[in-house]
């Protein structure tokens, strides 16, 4: 935000604020810990808002649920947005000192009234209002959201609007007040604060426009550093496609399952001249692999750090031996190095954190035994003496205010890259269980009275429709792939919306179905929103009588 | 309300000796800091204190009615005795009452306690036949004892799922399970207490088996109960086959390996392999808590 990628609060905060919009995130399920706290903030009198297309387990505790239409995100906050400065409730003050664009932005939003909002987004106009004048109105607010504001093609979009939202009623940079992306992997973060994002060296220090900070890198690590933005992932698969990457080193992730329209990831990744995958098991994309190299786990088998998405610095330490033939991953890179004719010998975790305290001015003030007496340490942590910073853009609020305005982004409305047509008529949603991750890689491998297989939910109406029941087989397609799944009836879901997830591809191979349409600027793609049809197929799901 | 407003400090006495504690901590933080070593069962520290034990009692100089320490907040000018006669024999009672009718063999400290305290159990004659039906005791409805034979909550081992099982049996009926389930922590509600004095047990609603109730398997549950009457699966087979050594064991604090929300974990390792996950209660992140991921999902470390 403005300049460094985290969230502003901390969670102990949201406990004391007194409006929270939760905005594409079922965190009861996806972030339980996260919504203890959450709850506690509701307990003591919070009001709750839930922004989702379905009426999840995190929307039976708000006090009002905004179900959109899947990808009106920008629409509902420009209508927001546009209620409250009709309505005069914007902070005057804050916008005047501390941001700029204000002019153009209220210009922009003018045209989505209520009324064009409740059109646009199917939430009824009452209830923008009533959400709008909640959040505008309270002493503290924040806005919390998660990968159903990113996992669009417009996702930057998305979270500049909520940014904007956040920036029109001062609700940023303040105690209980707050703009928060909750990441969805326990060192998301983490990985980019260490740089491993295409455009920003460790500490989000930008490649091409920092040319200090790239001149104190050559000069630690003794070589010339290019001062150009590499590619994201998405640029990758498009390098693959137009033979400019045609090697690749995978580590800890699993391509081959996780990508939308997984289809076409599957062969480019089969078309690659060497593909190196490092994991702690034969994944899908490792069965793909030139060579397969067997990592550790990081989180116990090792030494490290995280990041959460409080921008906490955690230690992670090493409880187990890894099994077999398996090495820590920074024995496997140094290895690697010095068979390249690099020799960094074999450094502790703790020597490879210190060269990146010298080197990232954010965490130069975590040493070792600082993250172990006080718990972590939140970024941005300047020097040896400093507590770590629990609220970020605290200087919006000084006077006069620190540094650069914190500016206004223009935003566009637009629908999802794949309109609902007669051919395909029903809008498929994705997401996340709380008992599964991601493609269960790990937690497949462990079972419990939760853990049930992948499953087609559609609405009531839906399914009385197509006449289909729950448990019976049917065929969900969409332009890119075709995957048979059991139905089940779920009555959070609207008519014309249907969710799945993607925890069990060995079994159901739900990105077969999702699109790469992707944000140009995040790379990410829109998981969240793809049109398919549903065929009966006349099977019953085999129930173990 | 923000973070770290000023304090105000207050002094009482404990058995004597002059002790300065914060306005709003209580006699049990008093004692623990002039080292009064006083006796706890149902204490936690992520939870409302529940005085339901009556262990930890102690003596206020003008009270009609001993405290519980654990709860009962410090006052300027207060005289506490901890090891008065009537204190040594509320805490003596308690510990034979609990012990003549609980299964305390897995409580840390709880045989010191008895022994510290003199505890005679055995008074109350030998134990009672279990009751076939203490699940479906309604209010109203309690038998009365015999007399000759100590009546005890010993009931069947519930062993319905994967994760973890419930031996109520062990249960002093402290109530922290159904906290830390309810709106303390978890927000879930699928325990409560059912049934009325004696009869008194943690219950599922209508005694049904967890994986037919609103249990997310987080284990909150598990992590604040005091007597190892919730237990994890693989600590439950270890004791039962009789190779659970703690003595043997390192617990590593690490990282939950999901989602962002970086949860500190507690791994219990016993040759190499993880039997046990806790999560620190001093923690702001956590405070205790965790989700069936966290809690249970580390057996893709385990195929060794």
């Amino acid at each position: 935000m403005f300049g460094a990628g985290g969230g502003t609060s901390s969670y102990e905060e949201i406990e004391h604020t007194d409006v929270v919009l939760l905005w594409g995130s079922n965190a009861r399920n996806a972030h339980p810990i996260f919504f203890h706290h959450l709850l506690k903030g509701v307990h003591n009198g919070a009001r709750l808002y839930v922004v989702d297309p379905r009426r999840t387990e995190s929307a039976a505790w708000a006090d009002g649920w905004l179900g959109l239409d899947v990808g009106s995100d920008v629409a509902l906050s420009h209508t927001m947005a546009r209620e409250i400065i009709a309505a005069g409730l914007h902070n005057e003050t804050f916008v005047r000192r501390a941001t700029s664009g204000f002019d153009e932005y209220r210009a922009h939003v003018e045209p989505f009234t209520l009324e064009e909002g409740e059109r646009i987004t199917g939430v009824p106009a009452a209830m923008i209002r009533e959400a709008a004048h909640a959040f505008a109105k309270a002493d503290r607010a924040m806005i919390c959201w998660t990968l159903g504001i990113t996992e669009h093609h417009n996702g930057v979009d998305n979270v500049l609007s909520l940014i904007n939202l956040g920036l029109l009623c001062g609700h940023v940079g303040r105690y209980g007040s707050g703009l928060n992306p909750l990441r969805g992997q326990n060192n998301v973060q983490g990985g980019g604060d260490m740089g491993a994002i295409p455009n920003k060296l460790s500490g989000f220090q930008d490649i091409e426009s920092d040319h200090e900070a790239r001149g104190r890198f050559e000069a630690a690590w003794d070589t010339t550093i290019r001062p150009t933005h590499g590619w994201h992932l998405t640029q990758m698969f498009h390098a693959m496609e137009t033979g400019e990457l045609r090697t690749l080193y995978v580590i800890g992730e699993n391509p081959a399952q996780s990508e939308a329209d997984i289809n076409r990831t599957r062969r480019l990744l089969a078309d690659l001249d060497f593909m190196v995958v490092q994991d702690l098991f034969l994944t899908r994309t490792a069965e793909l692999a030139d060579v397969v190299l067997p990592g550790s786990a990081s989180w116990c088998e090792t030494e490290g750090t995280v990041t959460n998405s409080e921008r906490r610095v955690q230690r992670v330490r090493k409880a187990l031996d890894p099994p077999g033939d398996a090495r820590d991953d920074m024995w496997i890179l140094a290895e690697i190095a010095r068979r390249l004719g690099h020799d960094w010998g074999h450094p502790t975790s703790e020597q490879v954190w210190d060269e990146l305290r010298s080197l990232s001015p954010m965490h130069a003030g975590m040493r070792y035994d600082r993250l172990e007496a006080l718990g972590g340490i939140q970024w941005p942590c300047p020097d040896e003496h400093h507590p770590g910073s629990p609220i970020l853009h605290e200087r919006l609020w000084l006077d006069p205010v620190e540094g650069m305005l914190a500016p206004f982004s223009p935003t566009v409305d637009q629908r999802p890259f794949e309109a609902l047509d007669d051919t395909y008529p029903i809008r498929l949603t994705t997401g996340r269980r709380l008992e599964s991750y991601n493609t269960g890689a790990q937690t497949g491998r462990y079972s419990s009275p939760l853990h049930r297989g992948e499953s087609l939910d559609l609405s009531p109406e839906d399914a009385t429709s197509l006449g289909v029941v729950d448990g019976e087989v049917v065929r969900v397609s969409s332009r890119r792939g075709a995957v048979e799944a059991p139905v089940r009836v779920d009555e959070a879901l609207r008519a014309g919306l249907a969710f799945m997830t993607f925890h069990f591809p060995d079994e159901v191979d739900v990105n077969q179905l999702t699109i790469d349409a992707t944000d140009p600027r995040s790379g990410t793609a829109e998981f969240k929103a793809c049109a398919i049809r549903v065929d009966r197929i006349n099977v019953l799901a085999a129930t173990g009588d | 309300m923000t973070p770290l407003l000023p304090k105000r400090m207050i002094e009482v006495e404990i058995d004597g000796t002059p002790v300065r504690v914060f306005e709003g901590q209580t006699l049990l933080d008093a004692c623990r800091k002039v080292g009064v070593d006083t006796p706890t069962l149902c204490y936690g520290d992520t939870l409302e204190p529940k005085n339901a034990c009556r262990v930890c009692v102690v003596e206020v100089e003008g009270a009609r009615v001993l405290a519980p320490s654990c709860s009962r907040k410090a006052e300027a000018g207060m005289k506490v005795r901890t090891d008065s006669d009537r204190v040594r024999h509320s805490r003596r009672m308690v510990m034979e009452l609990l012990t003549s009718s609980v299964d305390l063999s897995t409580t840390p400290d709880a045989a010191g306690y008895a022994e510290r305290y003199d505890a005679r159990p055995d008074r109350y004659g030998p134990a009672a036949a279990p009751n076939p039906d203490r699940d479906r005791l309604r209010a109203g409805h309690h038998v009365e004892p015999d007399g000759d034979t100590a009546a005890t909550v010993a009931s069947a081992l519930k062993d319905d799922n994967e994760l973890y099982v419930r031996d109520y049996g062990k249960c002093i009926l402290c109530y922290k399970c159904v906290d830390a389930c309810g709106s303390q922590h978890q927000n879930t509600f699928a325990i409560s207490i059912a049934g009325r004095g004696f009869d008194a047990r943690i219950s599922t609603e209508h005694a049904i088996e967890l994986p037919e109730s609103a249990c997310v398997y987080c284990g909150n549950c598990i992590q604040v109960c005091p007597t190892g009457a919730l237990m994890f699966r693989s600590e439950h087979e270890h004791r039962a086959a009789g190779t659970w050594d703690e003595a043997a064991q390192t617990v590593t604090k690490t990282i939950c390996p999901y989602c962002g929300v970086g949860c500190n974990v507690e791994l219990h390792v016993q040759h190499n392999e993880i039997v046990k996950v806790t999560s620190p209660a001093d923690h702001d992140v956590t405070r205790g808590n965790l989700c069936i991921k966290g809690r249970f999902g580390f057996q893709h470390v385990q195929r060794r």
